[in-house]
């Protein structure tokens, strides 16, 4: 049976765009992975899975991590490994309980790096309250690998009084953003040092399990979905919702929070913040009537008072994100395609 | 951040949308003319899609986007030809950020460094020689692209180049001009613009002069236009202005960042370092006479063109791509048959699929879902 | 061709020639101010940078004539909206104000 599954992926060879969290990551995914893996009756993909067993219903995750630099201001790959396997849970619904992990490590790593990595993955596993309870290790030649690569599998219980599917966002629900976009991405760029930029920035790594527990137990009913955009940004994230939802996403774009300097880098890179990774964000879609409770919510943790309603959700048009800007007009907002890359046109 | 948040203010915008409704509103002078401007600049083009300028305009103004794209112009072959310079693991192709997903015949340069190519996206022709130095045993090819905003910046790292004794660098040259394309635009015998929004930034470069004769001999209004909302609106009110009073003439709307005589320096290293080619091809558009440059004889050392053999790969595009009509603003993006079909941002085509700022692409990216889905409903586009 | 922002001056690099540090939005980069050889930029002014070059000094006075002058685009309106309100009703009913 799996066998016939159609494959639709058409490209002749894996390219970076493919890994990018976009549009090509997409196709991959659902042209070639889901038709053989998960077989013809799998609905929309999120970031984690359910699976019942014996009555129990446990939550899923794998996820993998590449950066280049490991370290960078705010974190490094040790403790990002461990808060988007817990983050991806969280934002399905589930409260991460245990984390396998996997080490790949190329030969020549110096011991201290790989142990400043583990201690920041421990650290991080302890703040998130979620146990590490295996994993493997493997090592590869020198000139594979970057250093390391983490890959992880995470399991958790669902938090009680949540209810997310695409399918029940309605016209009228709000879109709920915990904090300022972009800090990641634009951070990892600029560590990297390619581009010659300085700027005071640094990642916003962080479990959002708190956050959305609390949010459950108060505004638990009205939340129909979520997501933490990591790469590909919001604007995948919510082209993936209204994709999935088939309602029209509104965003007014002078509510969404950026900071200063990652607005400088995007303009100066004529990149845009709403396409740039984050890794300690989340955005919910909500009922109109739990909305500004929501927000008193999250405004109140710490290093929330960015937090916004940026957005609605509206009958039209069709499976459409569509930008408000500050004089009315209207934008498409697109799925990156591929990595974003520094334009001078 | 300043020179840019006051210019897209929208107590100003409303202003400026409040007086171009007055101009262009019907009166007993216009009976309701319908007015088409043309902004040559792709950077005008992505300006007007990323604040939804278009919505804000009353629906008698069309804005009909130019071939100021100099990816979208630029011939596929010489994608391949700058590639196939690089074939050799000896050598580092670098480039901006833009050209890194146009294909080739045989690919882009992305997919190129997935097949194991050394190729660098940089943000600055200064980064590409950085890497020479750094790099002495490797060969490394800067892929120059751009008008005479970029130009310059290229002319003078040739120029450092050949001051510091840098062999281990190499131009492959694709800077174009912009007036022979506004030209050809103008020559066209099915053309219909009334007006022009000038490209800002080339004009800090090569002034305000060099338009001069489209408002003279062609009759056309021209307004130098910066690339913030208010310096569009407030470009598209002087244009107004100008045709309501039966003027044509060059007048300076970016002010603040263009001098009418332009930037001495850099037209100087440009003639330094560059001649004119007697004849390019742009894309969409066939050969046009004077239309770009290539590094002079006595910088011959560092031109990827003398150096290597070029193979001078010529590909053409399918006969049913309407790029010339569409850049020529006779045909709206959806009115070519590839439009949405064939030709696509993903496959591209033809040129103005290719970068972010074609008129096709800016269109099916930012104008055409929504109008498709406001079409399945019924609604109004 | 297009992409150019405004950033400030902030440090003039003596070690390399035609060197400076720019600042926009608290981001910090080295560009290269050869171009503007004829008249080259001092720390404070303003800059407009293409491709790690500046191109050009943005002129703070014309910035601001030119956002004088797009404000009273529309006070001008708003005067000739009354205006014309007044005229049309002096031909016809008179006393009140007129719509447009």
């Amino acid at each position: 049976m799996l066998c016939d599954a159609k494959i639709r992926f058409r490209d002749s060879q894996i390219e970076m765009a493919h890994g990018a969290g976009g549009k090509s990551s997409r196709k991959l995914i659902e042209g070639l992975f889901a038709p053989l893996l998960l077989g013809p009756s799998s609905g929309p993909l999120g970031d984690a899975t359910y699976f019942e067993t014996n009555g129990t219903r446990i939550a899923l995750t794998a996820d993998s991590f590449v950066v280049k630099p490991l370290c960078f201001p705010g974190g490094s790959i040790g403790g990002l490994a461990v808060n988007g396997t817990v983050n991806d849970l969280a934002v399905s619904g589930a409260r991460a309980e245990a984390m396998l992990v996997t080490y790949v490590l190329e030969a020549g790593l110096p011991a201290d790096l790989l142990e400043k990595e583990v201690r920041a993955m421990a650290e991080a596993a302890r703040i998130a309250g979620v146990s590490i309870v295996g994993g493997d290790t493997k090592v590869v030649e020198h000139g594979k690998a970057d250093q390391m690569y983490i890959t992880t599998a995470g399991f958790g219980s669902p938090i009680p009084g949540l209810t997310l599917s695409a399918s029940l966002v309605r016209p009228g629900d709000r879109i709920l953003l915990s904090g300022a976009l972009g800090d990641h991405g634009i951070t990892i760029l600029l560590a990297r040092g390619e581009l010659d930029l300085e700027a005071d920035l640094q990642s916003d790594t962080r479990s959002v399990l708190p956050l959305i527990e609390r949010l459950a137990v108060v505004t638990g009913p009205g939340i129909r979905w979520m997501r933490d955009p990591t790469r590909g940004g919001l604007a995948t994230s919510l082209n993936e919702l209204a994709r999935d939802c088939g309602l029209g996403v509104f965003l007014f774009e002078e509510q969404i929070p950026v900071h200063d300097e990652v607005r400088g880098a995007c303009e100066l890179l004529g990149l845009d913040p709403l396409q740039i990774a984050n890794e300690g964000q989340f955005v919910a879609i909500i009922a109109p009537e739990y909305a500004e409770a929501a927000l008193d919510i999250l405004r109140s943790a710490p290093d929330g008072d960015e937090a916004a309603v940026i957005g609605e959700i509206r009958e039209q048009p069709l499976g459409t994100v569509l930008g408000i800007t500050a004089y009315g007009g209207t934008r498409v907002i697109n799925m990156l395609v591929g990595d974003p890359l520094p334009r001078i046109c | 951040m300043k020179f840019v948040d006051e210019f897209r203010d929208p107590a100003v915008i409303g202003h400026a949308v409040s007086e171009i409704r007055r101009l262009a509103g019907p009166s007993l002078a216009d009976r309701g003319r319908h007015y088409r401007f043309m902004e040559v600049c792709g950077g005008h083009t992505h300006a007007i899609y990323r604040f939804g300028i278009k919505d804000l305009l009353p629906p008698n103004i069309e804005l009909v986007h130019g071939p100021g794209c100099p990816v979208c112009v630029l011939p596929m072959g010489r994608i391949d030809d700058g590639l196939s310079l690089a074939k050799d693991s000896n050598f580092i192709f670098t480039a901006f950020g833009d050209m890194m997903r146009v294909p080739g015949a045989c690919g882009s340069p992305l997919q190129h460094r997935a097949r194991g190519m050394d190729i660098r996206v940089v943000y600055s022709p200064s980064d590409a020689l950085k890497i020479a130095e750094r790099n002495p045993g490797k060969e490394v090819i800067f892929f120059a692209i751009g008008f005479e905003t970029t130009a310059p910046s290229t002319a003078l790292i040739l120029m450092r180049a050949k001051a510091k004794n840098i062999f281990n660098f190499s131009v492959f040259c694709n800077h174009v001009t912009i007036i022979p394309a506004i030209r050809a635009i103008l020559d066209s015998p099915d053309m219909r613009i009334d007006a022009f929004i000038g490209p800002g930034h080339v004009s800090t470069v090569i002034g305000c002069r060099p338009y001069e004769w489209v408002a003279k001999k062609e009759n056309k209004p021209i307004v130098v236009s910066g690339f913030e909302p208010a310096d569009i609106l407030q470009s598209i009110v002087m244009l107004l202005q100008q045709l309501r009073g039966h003027e044509a003439k060059v007048e300076n709307q970016y002010k603040r960042a263009v001098p009418w005589e332009g930037n001495r320096s850099a037209l100087k290293a440009m003639a330094e370092v560059f001649e004119i080619r007697p004849y390019f091809e742009w894309r969409g558009m066939g050969f046009i006479s004077q239309s770009a440059l290539r590094i002079r004889e006595s910088y011959a050392a560092w031109d990827a063109e003398r150096r290597f053999q070029v193979p001078g790969v010529r590909v053409t595009d399918p006969k049913a791509a309407q790029c010339g009509e569409v850049l020529k603003g006779v045909l709206k993006p959806p009115q070519c048959k590839l439009f949405g079909r064939e030709c696509t941002p993903e496959q591209p085509v033809g040129a103005l699929m290719v970068s972010s700022e074609g008129s096709c692409a800016a269109y099916y990216n930012y104008d055409h879902r929504r109008s498709e889905a406001l079409t399945n409903i019924g609604a109004p586009a | 061709m297009c992409l150019a922002i405004p950033a400030k001056i902030v440090e003039l690099l003596a070690a390399e020639e035609s060197s400076a540090v720019v600042e926009l939005a608290g981001v910090r980069r080295q560009i290269d101010t050869g171009l503007l050889g004829d008249d080259p930029p001092r720390i404070g002014d303003w800059v407009l940078i293409h491709v790690g070059f500046a191109m050009s000094k943005i002129s703070a006075e014309q910035a601001l004539d030119q956002l004088q002058a797009l404000t009273v685009l529309g006070e001008h309106e708003a005067a000739l909206e009354e205006i014309r309100g007044y005229e049309f009703n002096q031909s016809t009913s008179g006393n009140e104000r007129g719509q447009t």
